[in-house]
């Protein structure tokens, strides 16, 4: 094998308040397929930005070497200058333009300003023909399918004649025969002599087409493996992404008995969506869960494994279309097809995104709890103000929102209190089930324990919770049963004693060939 | 992102850190209150320095209560339209149509009482009517085909002005009934003894007085009462005797003139109406949860729809008001009328603090707002300065109001 094309050595990146990269080294050697895997949240995409200069040098500590040479990129076209070209998850084309405007987008042949259109079109499509695509190159980018849209991204970084390819989860927006598509590329173009670095967490994509895997955890480069020997098997990749001790971060819970007989108090059945566009995708597909009183059951999955899509779909039909299923409430049927009527039938959804889907930034603490229940503080429509800032001071003195008053935007406080104020919401409305995804995403671990605590108090005041979460010891430490999900299915279900960060993750990371 | 705090419109003001502050600290309480408040206070304090400026410059005419009730006469209509425009703004929409509109049911309005003699209440109801319909219909497209608000009263615009013209073929049309008129230019009737002032008026004021102190106090005790804190006695002594001296203020002034106009009744009972629908109603607060984020609002139940349409059926029959108003005003119905208001509804909306990108504002604000435009309006025409450089002047006061509001959130860091 050849040597390394490109080497990060000790790259520690931070950012106000966290370190998201504390000590990868990565090396990629020339002509091969290079697997980055992690956990969400590990590091990997931060990783790539560093690379590619969107982080420019300075920002972040340690070397970069491009070819035995060193770089100091200062953003992304110095990087591209050098052949390096990144394909975000978020592909980035301008949907009313055509292929080859999109392609030779900030880079187009040009004659003293105007375009010279016989050559891009020729250009056009070569570079089409190259990545297996016969569309027209005048086609506009909005009326070809998304796995197309990759393709001429790749199309595009080949146009800038790149040497080191990196794709960030190039196939999670994908279905299968574009999946397929999209790897055998990346195989092609490794004949061609590409070298390309490839970001995803599904390790039968990752023994097809990578000939090494770097683990990255914590912000932290665990190990390289050779895909390719036959000690790497999956549970080996596996265990290097989890591999970390539960300590005592969660309160001490005792398991909950579920008991026998009762109906569960919400039961959600065969639930298939599709794709809000693209309706022949399934983004859920068949899935049927339950939870009883005063249980917390965990679903673990890792990105576009479809939980908040479930979610949002059960909780009045938020998400994508609809395509079957049914809601039970304690053994009857309910509607949910409005955010009102599962709110009416006892439903909470305490969204993974409170900057977007959860708070009214730029209104105060009191007016954003109230807003679900305001019914709760009004007489007739008309909201008793006293009472509502009596609610708000009850909540944050026992949620412990620290904020001088409850008058102060919500905008202006840190990630934990912000999630305290979206709990404080929900639980004024008074709901029998509460759905919380990610309810500790991206808050400091004192403010995780206190997030805890509350999870804990409502499973022990008869509430039914489900604890969507990536992050396994914590569904581990926190739930009576676990839910795994890959792809939009259900793929496996674990009760406390059985689980293991091993055992989820092995069925997280299964991708199709389900078993229920 | 911003972070402004005009959403709330100025609260019996809680501060900071009370039970530290007794007496002593009453100056650094009252500055605290007021950089909480920024944006409402700075305007306030701005409309007080161009109100004395023109006052100085104009050796008191400003403020001669002859010139006092015709500032407020002429401004009605621009007010009545700012208060729906910042309902519709808050809500993240705009309203393009306002202005074609008032000239519209002012057609409407002199096509029933004058062509068709109609009596004048009823065609007052029946142009309510019209407007409400009016504003429905663009509600509907907005809210629930999901055109945006800018394109559909951008053709609604277009589409009033034109029907106006058909309506009044090109003609002005008057005079309207007596009981129209008086909507525009009627005075408060009086009766009583011969004092110099108007008995009336006098009387209402005193008694506006008197609701508003009652009212203050009842709700201190209520905070008292859900063990709330409240601001210390000074401060809020402090509040009423200026909210009374105001109060008393205006009162005298119109009082020594012909009385107080029947226009401000209207004005003042829909400012005081809408400032509690938008602080204290479940519509109201589902306007602002709409406009500050939608989808979040939508994941909370509000009926995002619903809540769009009515507030553009509200603006229609406001509209509708202003409209009459105007008409009552020239006592006479003309295809000019209420040319380019939408754009002086707007503006007020804005330099009152209401944000471009929705969820904030508040109705006083855009009476501030509206205030500010109308006393340079009527400042600039007392010192005669040609409406040329009226245009230029408001412009760059428009500009320097919201500028000033962007300068002032980057500097507190959102």
């Amino acid at each position: 094998m050849a040597g390394p094309v490109l080497e990060m050595r000790s790259i520690v990146k931070t950012f106000p308040g966290v370190k998201a990269l504390s000590d990868v080294t990565l090396t990629v050697r020339q002509g091969e397929v290079h697997a980055i895997c992690g956990e969400n949240g590990a590091g990997k995409s931060t990783l790539m930005k560093v690379l590619s200069g969107v982080h420019p040098h300075g920002s972040y500590e340690g070397e970069i070497l491009f070819e035995g040479e060193e770089c100091h990129f200062k953003d992304i076209r110095a990087s591209e200058q050098r052949g390096i070209v990144i394909i975000h998850q978020e592909l980035a084309l301008s949907p009313y333009l055509s292929l080859a405007e999109n392609i030779f987008l900030g880079n187009e042949h040009a004659k003293g300003g105007f375009i010279d259109w016989r050559e891009t079109l020729r250009h056009a499509t070569e570079l089409l023909r190259r990545v297996g695509l016969d569309d027209h190159p005048e086609t506009r980018v909005t009326d070809i399918g998304v796995g197309k849209q990759q393709l001429v991204e790749i199309a595009k970084a080949l146009s800038k004649k790149v040497k080191l390819l990196i794709l960030d989860e190039p196939t999670a927006a994908l279905n299968d025969e574009d999946s397929g598509k999209l790897l055998d590329l990346i195989l092609e173009l490794k004949k061609q002599g590409i070298t390309s670095i490839i970001i995803s967490h599904k390790l039968n994509e990752i023994r097809k087409v990578a000939d090494s895997v770097t683990i990255i955890r914590d912000g932290r480069s665990i190990e390289t493996l050779d895909v390719k020997a036959p000690e790497t098997t999956e549970d080996r990749i596996i265990s290097g992404m989890v591999g970390r001790d539960l300590d005592h971060r969660f309160p001490e819970r005792t398991p909950h008995e579920a008991e026998v007989g009762a109906a569960p108090a919400l039961e959600i059945r065969d639930w298939t969506v599709l794709h809000p566009i693209d309706h022949q995708r399934k983004v859920v597909d068949g899935v049927s869960i339950n939870v009883r009183r005063g249980e917390i059951v965990g679903i673990a999955g890792l990105m576009g494994a479809g939980r908040t899509e479930l979610a949002m779909s059960v909780f009045g039909r938020s998400y994508g279309r609809y395509a079957g299923g049914t809601v039970l409430k304690d053994g009857t049927e309910i509607r949910t097809k409005s955010v009102a009527e599962a709110v009416k039938n006892g439903i909470a959804y305490v969204t993974e995104d409170r900057k977007h889907y959860g708070l009214n930034l730029i209104d105060t603490i009191n007016r954003n709890i109230s807003l679900t229940a305001l019914a709760k503080v009004a007489k007739r429509g008309v909201v008793d103000e006293h009472e509502e800032r009596q609610v708000a001071e009850r909540y944050r003195k026992t949620m412990n929102i620290k904020a001088p008053t409850v008058f102060e935007p919500v905008g202006k406080l840190s990630g934990g209190n912000q999630q305290k104020v979206v709990l404080s919401k929900w639980i004024f409305a008074g709901p029998d089930v509460l759905i919380l995804d990610e309810p500790t995403r991206g808050i400091d671990v004192g403010a995780k324990y206190e997030i805890y605590t509350v999870i804990d108090k409502l499973a022990a005041e008869g509430k039914a919770v489900v604890f969507i979460s990536s992050e396994l010891p914590e569904l581990l430490g926190m739930c009576d049963r676990i839910y795994t999900m890959a792809a939009g299915r259900l793929t496996g279900e674990f009760p406390r004693a059985e689980a293991t960060q091993e055992s989820l993750m092995r069925q997280m990371t299964k991708d199709k060939e389900v078993t229920r | 992102m911003s972070t402004d705090v005009t959403a709330k419109s100025p609260a019996p003001a809680p501060p900071g850190g009370t039970g530290s502050a007794s007496g002593g600290g009453l100056l650094q309480l009252m500055l605290d209150g007021m950089r909480r408040n920024m944006r409402q206070y700075g305007m306030l304090i701005a409309l007080g320095l161009i109100v004395a400026f023109f006052a100085i410059l104009t050796d008191g005419d400003l403020l001669l209560p002859r010139n006092v009730s015709n500032l407020v006469l002429q401004n009605s209509y621009i007010l009545i339209l700012a208060i729906g425009m910042m309902l519709v703004i808050v809500a993240g929409h705009i309203d393009l149509s306002v202005g074609s509109l008032t000239a519209f049911v002012g057609a409407f309005a002199a096509v029933l009482t004058v062509q068709h003699d109609v009596s004048w209440p009823v065609a007052l109801v029946l142009c309510l009517v019209a407007g409400a319909v009016a504003g429905a219909a663009q509600g509907f497209f907005i809210a629930y085909l999901g055109i945006p608000s800018f394109i559909v009263t951008l053709a609604g615009m277009l589409v009033f002005r034109g029907v106006t013209e058909i309506l009044l073929e090109g003609q002005t049309l008057g005079p309207f009934p007596d009981g129209l008129q008086k909507m525009g230019n009627g005075f408060l009737p009086e009766t009583g003894p011969e004092t110099n002032y108007h008995n009336i008026t006098l009387l209402l004021g005193f008694a506006m007085i008197a609701f508003v102190v009652i009212q203050e106090m009842r709700d201190r005790g209520r905070q008292k009462e859900f063990a709330l804190d409240v601001a210390p006695r000074n401060i809020f002594l402090l509040k009423l005797v200026a909210i009374s001296a105001a109060l008393l203020t205006v009162t005298m002034l119109l009082a020594s003139y012909k009385g107080a106009p029947i226009i401000l009744l209207v004005l003042g009972a829909l400012v005081v109406g809408y400032g509690y629908l938008m602080r204290n109603s479940v519509f109201g607060r589902h306007i602002y949860a709409i406009g500050g984020n939608l989808p979040a609002a939508k994941l909370s139940g509000v009926k995002d729809k619903k809540v769009t349409f009515l507030v553009f059926v509200n603006m229609g029959v406001l509209a509708a008001l202003a409209g009459l108003a105007i008409a009552a005003r020239l006592n006479a119905a003309s295809p000019k009328a209420g040319l380019s208001y939408e754009l002086e509804a707007i503006a007020s909306a804005f330099i009152g603090g209401a944000s471009m990108s929705g969820g904030v504002g508040t109705v006083l604000g855009a009476i501030i707002g509206g205030l500010v435009l109308g006393v340079l309006n009527n400042g600039m025409n007392l010192l005669s300065v040609g409406t040329d450089w009226q245009q230029v002047i408001k412009g760059l006061a428009l500009l320097a109001a919201v500028g000033f509001d962007v300068w002032n959130k980057r500097k507190v860091g959102s």
